[in-house]
């Protein structure tokens, strides 16, 4: 058998269903293998960025690992910010590059760029195949370093002659990298201790983040938090990890972080650390940050203990693993006046924003739960609207909410959303988009309308870069440079032209019914596009590298 | 502080690149580097010198130990080790200062392993401390040339990695 062909019989052992991809000359053999397979469905994109977003919002919303493909040189650069986007973000995705024939190497030959040493510092592992016998062993080994330990993106890059090659394909049955065996299970002395801390605390709080999605453990982190009542912030990553109606749930930390959650982080003596990587948009000014508070980190990456805060008792291993090790030593706890002082924080201190005759960014996304029933999958580009995402958008279940947090990445949300969709074809996804990060890889509308694939797309669009603005207006003077946005297209026709549907709404009362509307399509893309308050900030605010005392919590604060 | 530290990596193309790119790409800082096969062909043998405080240096290994082709890491400090540099070094040697050259080689214990009308070629072994003190020395006469391994080390008695 060909090459080409081993890769797909071994994609197959992998329970890969979908790759998202776009061809070119060297890929042409894979492509052939393709044609032929049923058990894998192509979803042909319209630029290779879009390909890597979609295998990573299709990453996020099943548990799978994503797979996409690209062809040689340009093909493979367009990918490299997908890849970043979803080593930042810990997400496991396997892609594939073609590459010039192997005896072309090194020569400069047509779309020759080496892909190996571009993604190594963004990739959790890659891999250059130089003998198709090899092919069966590299992806075992891809999607087994891609899906274990702390998950990330692994590239194979597949030179041309390895995928016309003739050879006897044999399954690679037993992956076993004697140099690759991460900690699963966490020390047992270190959970004791963990326990102790716990029962020693009086004013705790834990920090979850996207370790606890990834290793399942939301149902342990519930228990945990009902046993012993300690209230539960999660990071952008971690969104989702408990349902954030709960009582105990805090909502987000940070920059942009509920004022209650980031008093509670402020003023606690124990902090929680939960697959979360103190990053600074969460830490802002590191001597201050949880100052008072001894940490409990339980990650899966030892290399995250201590790498910008001080630990003071570090877990090594899988989240699930150590919080059902550790539920079998924590004693219930009674809810106190620490929990007191945090209720008391919120009521002092809930998210808000203003009503009138104009449409409010916030109360679009809140529609949003409310004509879902808080069902809908979102996926957010990158700026305003993903942080008015994650304040309002209260979600319900792990893996609900695609969103860049490490890399940022504009042009995210429309791509992640068509991953989401699908990896999840029963599930209503709305990407709650800025009109800047939209436009960044709006060409995907033709993806959706293609393969049928009825993603929602609102478009928060206020006609401004305006995160960017924001730290203009409140750190720059007001000096607007290069964030204005006004000179933009009619997104309406924009849809139609690419046979999607298309509204356009400027009025906070019909506001629902567009997003009730949108529901009724359910096999081309809507995109609505929703004329909001130009100026509106993000609340509450951390100034970068600040501290809580600098918070600004309300636009009164301006 | 000055940290020795072993790296056992899979004997695959890029591993060097791989370790190189890592400390590119954190800002550590790296001192030495001496790569080479072992007795076993599928491993090869890194010996890093890199400076930093603790913490600095506990990311180090730990950034290390992340690199799927890494088998192994050991941080020395502490640890009592053997360690060498060799240096070839070529040195200006007119006829009026051969004698004196000499001397100070035997001194060392280095060797004269080639010469010119012009020059000496010495080959040194020893610890990092010697070679330097032997550079100094013959800096007075006019070094044309000067290439140094880095630093290998193993540890002291029967233990190994």
């Amino acid at each position: 058998m060909k090459g080409s062909q081993a890769l797909i019989e071994s994609l197959k052992r992998e329970g890969v269903d979908v790759i998202f991809g776009f061809p070119g000359g060297v890929v042409i053999p894979i492509y052939d293998a393709l044609f032929d397979c049923k058990e894998i469905r192509h979803i042909l994109v319209r630029h290779e960025q879009g390909a890597a977003h979609m295998a990573d919002g299709y990453a996020r919303a099943t548990g799978k690992v994503g797979v996409c493909l690209a062809t040689s040189g340009p093909g493979a650069t367009n990918l490299v910010t997908g890849i970043a986007n979803a080593y930042m973000d810990s997400i496991p995705i396997v892609a594939l590059t073609g590459q010039v024939k192997t005896a072309a190497l090194g020569k400069d030959s047509f779309q020759e760029a080496d892909m190996t040493g571009i993604t190594m510092p963004i990739t959790k592992h890659n891999f250059l195949v130089k003998d198709a016998n090899d092919l069966a062993q590299v992806i075992a080994e891809a999607f087994h370093i891609a899906r274990s330990g702390r998950p990330g993106p692994v590239l194979v890059d597949l030179p041309m002659d390895v995928s016309v090659a003739q050879i006897d394909y044999k399954p690679y049955e037993h992956v076993d990298i004697p140099s690759y065996k991460p900690t699963t299970e966490g020390h047992p002395l270190q959970i004791k201790k963990a326990a102790k801390a716990i029962a020693a605390a009086e004013r705790p709080v834990i920090y979850a983040g996207g370790g606890v999605i990834s290793s399942g453990a939301s149902a342990e982190l519930l228990e945990l938090t009902e046993r012993t009542h300690i209230q539960v912030t999660t990071t952008l990553m971690g969104k989702g990890a408990i349902p954030e109606t709960h009582p105990h749930a805090l909502g987000m930390l940070g920059m942009h972080g509920t004022a209650y959650a980031n008093y509670a982080v402020g003023h606690c003596d124990l902090l929680i650390a939960i697959g979360a990587r103190f990053d600074d948009r969460v830490t802002g000014k590191l001597d201050e940050f949880a100052r008072k508070a001894k940490v409990i980190h339980i990650d899966i990456d030892p290399a995250e203990i201590g790498k910008t805060v001080h630990v003071d008792i570090p877990i090594v291993g899988d989240c699930k693993a150590i919080l059902r090790a550790l539920l079998k030593h924590v004693e219930p706890r009674r809810e106190s006046d620490w929990n007191k002082q945090i209720v008391k924080w919120r009521q002092d201190h809930p998210l808000k924003y203003d009503s009138d005759h104009q449409i409010y960014p916030q109360y679009v996304i809140e529609q949003i739960m409310e004509v879902t029933n808080g069902e809908a999958y979102v996926a957010t580009g990158v700026g305003q609207h993903q942080m008015w995402a994650c304040q309002f958008f209260k979600c319900k279940y792990p893996r609900q909410f695609a969103s860049s947090g490490g890399l940022g990445t504009m042009g995210f949300g429309l791509p992640a959303g068509i991953g989401m969709q699908v990896g999840l074809p029963d599930k209503q996804v709305f990407v709650i988009d800025g009109d800047g990060s939209f436009q960044m890889n709006s060409q995907e509308i033709m993806t959706a309308v293609a393969n049928r694939i009825p993603v929602k797309v609102v478009i928060l669009n206020n006609k401004y870069l305006g995160m960017v603005r924001q730290w203009q207006e409140l750190f720059w003077n007001r000096r607007y440079s290069g964030v204005d946005i006004e000179a933009q297209p009619d997104f309406v026709k924009l849809a139609e032209a690419y046979g999607a549907i298309g509204m356009k709404v400027e009025n906070p009362d019909e506001v629902a019914g567009a997003l009730r509307k949108s529901l009724e399509y359910t096999d081309v893309p809507v995109i609505m596009d929703f004329h909001t308050v130009r100026e509106e900030n993000v609340f509450p605010m951390i100034p970068a590298g600040g501290t809580i005392e600098q918070m600004m919590i309300s636009k009164e604060a301006e | 502080m000055t940290h020795t530290i072993t790296v056992l990596v899979e004997n695959k193309p890029g591993v060097l690149a791989r370790v190189s790119n890592l400390f590119a790409r954190r800002g550590f800082n790296l001192e030495s580097l001496a790569v080479s096969t072992t007795d076993d062909p599928t491993v090869s043998r890194m010996t890093l010198v890199c400076q930093g405080d603790d913490s600095v240096l506990e990311q180090i290994s730990k950034q290390l130990n992340k690199l799927i082709d890494v088998i192994r890491v050991i941080d020395y400090q502490g640890i009592p080790i053997v360690q060498r540099e060799l240096a070839l070094i070529k040195v200006a040697a007119e006829a009026q200062k051969r004698a004196e050259i000499m001397q100070i080689v035997d001194i060392f214990r280095a060797k004269i392993i080639d010469l010119s009308d012009k020059t000496f070629t010495i080959e040194t072994t020893g610890s990092v401390e010697k070679v330097d003190a032997l550079e100094e020395l013959l800096r007075n006469y006019g070094i044309l040339e000067l290439v140094r391994t880095g630093r290998i080390a193993m540890m002291r008695g029967d233990k190994v990695p």
